[in-house]
């Protein structure tokens, strides 16, 4: 369970975020769709605790992943993975080789990770989130880089972790991917909360903050493995 | 870390032997008042050379930087500089290190005010900037009222970074803030290797970055201003140091801190013995200062590194 009510936000004198009000329950996962600039990265901050004036938040119990992630040395994938375990102030191994192997990426625990490619890190970063076991995760854009086979398996993952009874808050400029694999989609447009319906009603507000069109596709497309 | 403390103690052992452009077993008295003294600081100056680079590179997330960045090497030689100006190190001789100590506390406070309530990996190093700049033109200041020839060059000598002719009392002097900074920067480790992801990432693990960073100014000032308070300014040891022990112990900042002291007093302690026995084999009438043979191995170091970085 992690939110925020009444959250007003300005970053340099420019309103960010206009009276949000967000809450994500346990055994949910709730994808934040929106245009860019719309707010979906200051709101997932907030929810961390990293901005001026927000609650703090125990480290132990939320876990945060920034978009664009990245390691400014060349760590070991596990190594990058073993700061999840920081806030617990532990160099238990079973966590750390548990989220590899859930993030597809324990084949490569000993490589470096500025010499893989920026998919395979990118799982890297996820898989330092899940090695703190938290009960919030916070992800910001995690199918970033990764081919189509690689974010529906995340999808799939983190589809998975809340099923388990976790809070999964993600920010996903995927709409496809956000309306197939959350319960809830939240849409932000111009820092306000335009819509906050489940996945399957989603689309047509979604669509709106966007401004496309949307419709049946008769051209034959990808379609999600299984 | 085995083989570096074998080395370093080897080192030492060889130190002690070598003379300037002399190499024989010495006198009881030259051993403890000369060579034991350089070697001593060698070891203090360079460990905490080595350590400050090591942590300011993890913290700062930016392999080029160096303890010089900060600006504490420029305040702590122009503290020196002003106790040798006003002819008080000719009336006592503790008198230039103890301006040296001075002008390093001055210039860390600076630089902490200048950082900011919440310093940043940026706010930071433009702190340091600020305070190099700040020491830079006072030392110019400094340099153009020297009320003689010769102080000018003994003052230029002495900025060069040497341990000739240093005492057991410069030891005294240096030992325990050096020690004191360098127990603040090992104790960072943690914060270090998760301020790898970013400085937002370290936060949501739990880690208080900008105590981690101000924590991490403060013990290189310790470290690297008394360094500088008896041994001048000398160069390129702290930016080296990581980098010589990464490809061995693996990129993680944390990993390094512990061998960080060890190599960077071996490097130092090396790059003496290299200056005394110089007028062997060169036509010199005396052995340079040490942080010329510093600056002169590392600068093409630099390069190699800034080429390797480069895409």
């Amino acid at each position: 369970m992690i939110g925020l009510s009444h959250a007003t936000l300005a970053l340099g004198g420019h309103v960010v975020l206009h009276d949000v009000g967000f809450a994500a329950g346990a055994g949910e996962l709730v994808a934040l769709c929106g245009p860019n600039g719309a707010g979906k990265s200051t709101l997932l901050r907030a929810l961390a605790g990293l901005l001026p004036g927000t609650p703090g938040r125990d480290p132990r119990r939320v876990a945060y992943l920034p978009q664009g992630a990245r390691c400014a040395w060349g760590l070991t994938v596990e190594q990058v993975a073993a700061l999840g375990r920081i806030p617990h102030r532990d160099r238990v191994a079973a966590p750390v080789t548990n989220a590899l192997e859930l993030c597809g990426i324990l084949g490569l625990r000993a490589a470096r990770v500025d010499r893989i490619s920026g998919g395979e890190a990118r799982r890297a970063m996820l898989a330092r989130a899940f090695a703190t076991e938290p009960e919030v995760f916070l992800l910001d854009e995690p199918t970033a880089d990764l081919d189509p086979a690689a974010s529906h398996a995340v999808m799939r993952l983190l589809r998975a972790t809340a099923d388990a009874g976790r809070t999964v808050v993600v920010v996903l400029h995927a709409l496809d991917l956000a309306l197939r694999y959350a319960h809830r989609v939240v849409v932000l447009a111009e820092g306000r909360v335009a819509a906050d319906l489940p996945a399957s009603q989603a689309l047509p507000a979604a669509a709106a903050a966007f401004g496309l069109p949307f419709g049946p596709d008769p051209e034959p497309r990808l379609l999600p493995p299984g | 870390m085995k083989w570096l403390l074998a080395a370093l103690l080897a080192l030492l052992a060889v130190s002690l032997l070598i003379g300037d452009a002399t190499l024989a077993l010495p006198d009881a008295p030259i051993l403890w008042q000369i060579r034991l003294p350089r070697s001593l600081l060698a070891l203090l100056v360079g460990g905490g050379l080595g350590l400050s680079g090591a942590v300011l590179q993890g913290g700062l997330r930016n392999p080029l930087a160096d303890p010089g960045l900060l600006g504490i090497t420029g305040t702590a030689g122009l503290g020196a500089v002003i106790a040798f100006y006003w002819g008080l190190a000719q009336l006592f001789a503790p008198a230039l290190p103890a301006g040296g100590l001075l002008g390093a506390g001055i210039g860390a406070g600076l630089l902490l005010a200048f950082a900011g309530r919440a310093p940043s990996g940026p706010s930071l190093i433009l702190a340091g900037v600020a305070v190099s700049a700040i020491a830079a033109s006072l030392l110019a200041l400094a340099l153009t009222l020297a009320p003689n020839p010769f102080a000018l060059a003994e003052i230029t000598f002495w900025l060069m970074g040497g341990l000739a002719d240093r005492s057991l009392l410069h030891v005294a002097l240096a030992a325990p803030p050096i020690l004191l900074g360098a127990a603040i920067l090992l104790r960072l480790g943690p914060g270090l290797d998760a301020l790898s992801l970013g400085e937002d990432t370290a936060a949501s693990l739990g880690v208080p970055v900008a105590r981690t960073l101000r924590l991490a100014a403060a013990g290189t000032a310790l470290a690297v201003g008394a360094g500088t308070a008896v041994a001048g300014a000398i160069g390129f040891i702290g930016l080296v140091v990581p980098h010589l022990l990464r490809p061995w112990l693996g990129e993680r900042p944390g990993a390094l801190l512990a061998a960080a002291p060890l190599a960077g007093a071996a490097l130092l302690l090396a790059a003496d013995m290299l200056v005394r026995l110089a007028p062997l084999v060169l036509p010199l009438s005396a052995a340079p200062p040490v942080g010329v043979l510093t600056a002169l191995l590392g600068a093409p170091f630099l390069v190699a590194i800034a080429r390797k970085a480069a895409p």
